[in-house]
């Protein structure tokens, strides 16, 4: 699978009542959409209807469970970022954003000569040994494609605040 | 945060339901029976994991900009002995999310998040006008489709 296709995909005021709705979370009931059915006032068969569309069209990532990395002792993160040649950067990029320990992956712009790399991957461990392995994992996968490559850790968190949605 | 003891019917929760999560009548129901469990010691579970924190959230996961908002990363080289100050300049905008030191000379990273695109330069302008510091901008040009899941 490549990067989502461009979004083009317009949300309605029903569109929006379910994502304020379900925002924080499902309802840990047995029929959890008729739940959300009766706070915005339609039916479970349409709340699920609309959550399917906005899953298809990638205005949803995915239902399910969000771990806290730091609870499952994933206390190592790493930057990871590669200078990687142009007419490569979409096929390895999607090969690595494919990997169970890359978090994000992105293609971003170079800025040089301070900043010569344009591929990104957040990578997550429980120890540094762990990073490091993982590290070398995207190197062979990348091969002779990338140029430079450096790891930023984070060495601390200055601000976190959840992205909220305004809906 | 410590690690939070878990016993292996948890760990199958956690890894199982990091997304698929069905859109039927009654999906606990049909987790749970994949799990080998019943339903509702799977809600309880659920809504334990929850609580102690090893779950941030259970639902749909949205993504921001297809809603129409914008984001974006940027860096600042701050010289050391501003950082503190500087730090305290770019948390204080609303419109930065997360903000993380790191080992380089960009040493400070953070996400800027606005409900449309031209407010992102809006807010790096105001970041270096108040900082004299330059902000170097890395909006996503290429997103991946993304594998991840954490293995508890």
């Amino acid at each position: 699978m490549t990067a989502r296709a461009p979004i083009d995909a317009p949300i309605d005021a029903l569109d929006r009542a379910i994502i304020a709705a379900t925002q924080a979370g499902l309802p840990l009931v047995a029929r959890p959409y008729d739940a959300i059915a009766e706070i915005v006032g339609t039916t479970g068969a349409v709340v699920r209807t609309r959550l399917k569309r906005m899953l298809h069209a990638g205005i949803i990532r995915r239902i399910g469970a969000v771990p806290n990395h730091y609870a499952l002792g994933l206390t190592h993160n790493g930057m990871t970022v590669w200078d990687v040649v142009d007419d490569q950067a979409h096929e390895l990029g999607t090969k690595v954003g494919a990997l169970a320990f890359v978090s994000h992956c992105y293609l971003r712009p170079r800025h040089p000569p301070l900043w010569p790399y344009n591929l990104f991957a957040m990578v997550h461990g429980k120890s540094r040994g762990e990073m490091d392995d993982k590290v070398a994992r995207i190197a062979d996968i990348l091969g002779g494609a990338v140029r430079g490559h450096a790891v930023l850790g984070s060495t601390r968190i200055l601000k976190k605040t959840g992205l909220r949605i305004a809906a | 945060m410590n690690p939070v003891h878990l016993d292996a019917t948890d760990r199958a929760i956690v890894n199982a339901l990091q997304g698929g999560f069905a859109l039927s009548d009654e999906p606990f129901g049909e987790a749970a029976a994949s799990l080998g469990i019943g339903e509702d010691t799977l809600r309880q579970r659920l809504g334990r994991l929850l609580e102690v924190g090893v779950l941030s959230r259970f639902g749909p996961m949205f993504n921001a900009e297809a809603l129409g908002g914008a984001v974006t990363l940027a860096a600042m080289a701050v010289p050391d002995e501003r950082f503190d100050e500087v730090a305290e300049i770019v948390n204080a905008r609303r419109e930065v999310a997360h903000n993380y030191a790191r080992d380089h000379a960009l040493n400070m990273w953070f996400v800027i998040a606005t409900d449309d695109r031209a407010d992102i330069a809006r807010v790096i302008a105001a970041i270096e006008a108040d900082t004299g510091l330059a902000v170097y901008d890395f909006p996503k040009q290429e997103e991946f489709f993304i594998g991840f899941r954490v293995e508890a």
